[in-house]
């Protein structure tokens, strides 16, 4: 049963991937989708199993890579914190292969995009039940795959096809990163084992190594080196620019991979090394910091944005910031929560996205929307619960976590605590007023489409609103009902899965803060909400006025490049890197060096010795009869007067003139 | 009694005439023969020479085991150049290159 989950995503892969031509879309499609249930079904159960019996387990399968002291194994683990991931990942993986049924149903190659979405759900599961660092590295590299292979689902598409290399290659980066934390890990620990690295951990702490010529503090390396990891899977501050290129690909393929699950993968592994972290020393700091950064930024960026997908994307990325720096403030359970509760209305959010521009003809800019309000009302209810609950309105999921995250913030009492604090409350402000942004301009302003495109409008299809509405449910009562269970006071539930160090502890003097602070989240965030739809609704006119006045302007143009993140990858780093590419590393050394000296000019070397080694053999007696004479003469004169020679010649000198009668032949043939 | 140094120097200028006449001649391959032949005769000399200040008879029978080769070489060897001419007309050496690689 344990290894079903994993598996049978799998098999539906390959049956849908490489049998897909006989199996016809809607035979792909069950089979995928089969698979898919099952798997959430059993992971139903495991979460009963494993997380409220409180009985993790075990499994480990086989050896795979073995080498003296490096073990690595088949193995599998299932805690609590792995469970509440599977089921996550195979319950939003099933609703969306549900809702692909629909939304690909004109796509010739429906099959094998299901058959990426298993793979990809296989891989994830991989990556989650991983009981060592080399498998979760697997499964790490397998959903970065997926995820190209996904984004590129359209490969025809040039901006596709670009957004697809883009994530690859800043995946790359961060993959540097948690690679060398994993070689960190086994050079420190030798082993590469979660159980043995995790209790060795407190024996190690304050060990220093040698890393890239430094000596350097064990733990604070390790854990900063798998957050670069982080960095580039959860698309935080400074290599997020792949994340809102990655909308490119289908809808379900954003509301999958780029919303609720992969993208959390980096999360996973900050809370997954719990223990790692709790005792490194700076690590946690920088954790936060970036956190924050994030979670503002990508917040600001998100406000201007005019592309339906790319707001919710930027959204996506504001919410990692907030995981990732809970999981800098050691509170690793109220971050799974959250991750928990984010995707449910993450992936609604991006499900219903993908219904309006379905509905739209594929027309994903805000301002050629509008009015969908009676169009798409079905719609419109799930994008406004969505929204709610993302922004934390009372009582919906996003509430439970979010206002968490901000009061632990707050009850830290440190700087960087601080810091994150502030820059979540004002972050919270900023995702209402996009969040309702987004809503007023896709379905309350006036109708800003063309007729055609809102005459063919209809409401998603059963299919598609089947899961719509499972999200829905799930967006306004998971936190609720999770809430105890996760992150209530003293739960047993996470028992081994997490480790927070007692002095890290601020879930205590997170119930004793200021009724203000508390309340501060909710109230900036209806107030963010408000303000938004005031704006957009009653004071278009100022709203350009300031955007036009050249100051705004600059504001304006700065958020809505970006923060010139692109430009300044393209042109500080990007260009620099193409140009030593090409010019030294290609031109230079492939090209030039190793071709020349080797397999090019030891071609030409030998085509050009065996001319002049075949020209002596020229057919005339007397030449070779002189040449036998010379070659006796020497042999004699070597015979017979070496002594007197061997003085003068050294042996090794042969080498020098034979290499360099080489090349002085070489180049003077190149030459003529 | 003369040294064996001189009789070995004439044996010496003997063959390396015959070398020569190998390798300097361009014009004709009856020449080449005759300057092999010149060759092995002073082997042959060489031998003798050293039969008798070594008193041994073996260099003698050698010689005359070396000159009964000779002749058979030699009558080979014009029996090709004959040959030879009748197929290509010509038997000047600096035409003589099929062996060219």
């Amino acid at each position: 049963m344990y290894l079903s989950i994993i598996f049978l995503p799998l098999i539906g892969s390959i049956l849908s991937g490489l049998f897909g031509r006989f199996l016809t879309p809607r035979g792909a499609a069950f089979v995928t989708i089969l698979g898919m249930s099952l798997a959430c079904f059993i992971s139903i159960v495991l979460f009963f199993e494993v997380g409220f019996s409180g009985s993790p387990c075990y499994i480990k399968l086989s050896p795979w890579l073995d080498s003296e002291m490096f073990d690595a194994c088949w193995g599998f683990y299932f805690d609590s914190l792995t469970v509440s991931m599977c089921f996550t990942v195979t319950l939003i993986s099933t609703l969306v292969h549900l809702y692909s049924t629909s939304y690909m149903s004109h796509d010739p190659h429906q099959p094998r995009f299901m058959a990426y979405l298993s793979l990809f759900t296989f891989f994830m599961l991989m990556l989650i039940t991983a009981d060592n660092f080399i498998q979760l590295f697997l499964g790490w590299e397998g959903v970065g795959l997926c995820s190209y292979l996904l984004i590129n689902f359209w490969f025809t598409r040039l901006q596709a096809n670009k957004a697809a290399i883009k994530a690859m290659v800043i995946n790359r980066v961060g993959d540097v990163g948690l690679a060398l934390g994993v070689f960190s890990v086994f050079v420190v620990f030798k082993t590469c084992d979660y159980s043995v690295v995790f209790s060795l951990v407190p024996h190690v702490a304050g060990v220093t190594y040698n890393f890239l010529g430094f000596e350097v503090d064990a733990l604070s390396t390790i854990g900063l080196l798998l957050f670069v990891g982080a960095v580039g899977k959860s698309a935080q501050i400074g290599l997020h620019t792949w994340l809102p290129d990655a909308m490119e690909g289908p809808t379900p393929v954003s509301a999958l991979i780029h919303a609720a699950t992969m993208v959390t993968a980096g999360v996973y592994l900050i809370i997954r090394c719990s223990p790692l972290y709790e005792y490194s020393g700076y690590a946690l700091i920088v954790i936060t910091i970036f956190g924050a950064l994030t979670a503002f930024i990508a917040g600001t960026i998100g406000l201007v944005q005019n592309d339906l997908k790319k707001v919710i994307a930027y959204s996506t990325c504001s919410q990692l910031g907030y995981m990732v720096f809970a999981c800098g403030l050691s509170n690793y359970s109220v971050s799974m929560f959250h991750l928990i509760n984010h995707a449910y209305f993450k992936a609604l959010l991006f499900l219903s996205a993908g219904s309006v521009i379905h509905a739209l003809n594929d027309e994903q800019d805000m301002r050629r929307m509008g009015g969908l309000l009676q169009v798409l009302p079905y719609t419109y209810v799930m994008i406004l619960i969505g929204s709610l609950a993302l922004m934390g309105f009372p009582f919906l999921t996003g509430f439970y976590s979010k206002d968490v995250i901000l009061e632990i913030a707050y009850a830290k009492y440190s700087l960087h605590g601080t810091f994150a604090h502030w820059l979540g409350v004002i972050s919270a402000g900023i995702t209402a007023f996009y969040s309702f942004r987004l809503i007023y301009l896709t379905f309350v302003s006036n109708p800003n489409g063309y007729k055609n495109a809102m005459q063919g409008a209809h409401d998603a299809p059963l299919p598609m609103a089947i899961p719509l509405f499972v999200l829905c449910i799930g967006s306004i009562f998971v936190g609720y009902l999770t809430k105890d269970l996760f992150i209530g006071l003293g739960t047993p539930f996470w028992n081994n899965a997490i480790f927070i160090a007692p002095q890290n502890l601020t879930m205590i003097d997170a119930e004793f803060i200021p009724t203000h602070i508390k309340w501060l989240p909710v109230i900036v965030s209806l107030a963010g909400a408000s303000l938004s739809m005031i704006v957009y609704h009653s004071f278009k006119d100022f709203l350009f006025a300031v955007c036009t006045h050249p100051f705004g302007r600059n504001i304006f143009v700065f958020l809505n490049r970006r923060w010139l993140f692109d430009k300044l990858q393209n042109e500080l780093i990007g260009s620099v890197i193409l140009k030593l590419g090409y010019n030294t590393t290609y031109k230079l050394v492939d090209k030039g060096i190793i071709e020349i000296f080797g397999p090019k000019g030891f071609a030409f070397l030998t085509l050009t010795f065996s001319k002049q080694v075949s020209d002596l053999q020229s057919g005339l007696v007397h030449q070779y009869a002189f040449i036998m004479f010379i070659g006796v003469t020497l042999f004699m004169t070597k015979l017979l007067l070496w002594p007197i020679f061997a003085a003068l010649i050294d042996i090794n000198l042969y080498f020098i003139v034979i290499a360099t009668l080489m090349f002085t032949n070489y180049f003077v043939i190149k030459l003529s | 009694m003369i040294s064996q140094t001189r009789y070995l120097f004439v044996a010496m200028v003997l063959f390396l005439l015959g070398l020569s006449g190998i390798f300097l001649n361009r014009k004709n391959i009856i020449i080449l023969l005759m300057s092999i032949e010149l060759m092995l005769l002073s082997i042959n000399f060489n031998f003798i020479i050293f039969s008798v200040f070594l008193d041994d008879i073996l260099g003698q029978l050698f010689a005359l085991l070396v000159l009964t080769v000779a002749a058979a070489e030699s009558a080979i060897g014009l029996a090709i150049l004959v040959i030879y001419y009748r197929v290509r007309g010509t038997i000047a050496i600096e035409f003589i290159d099929l062996m060219k690689g």
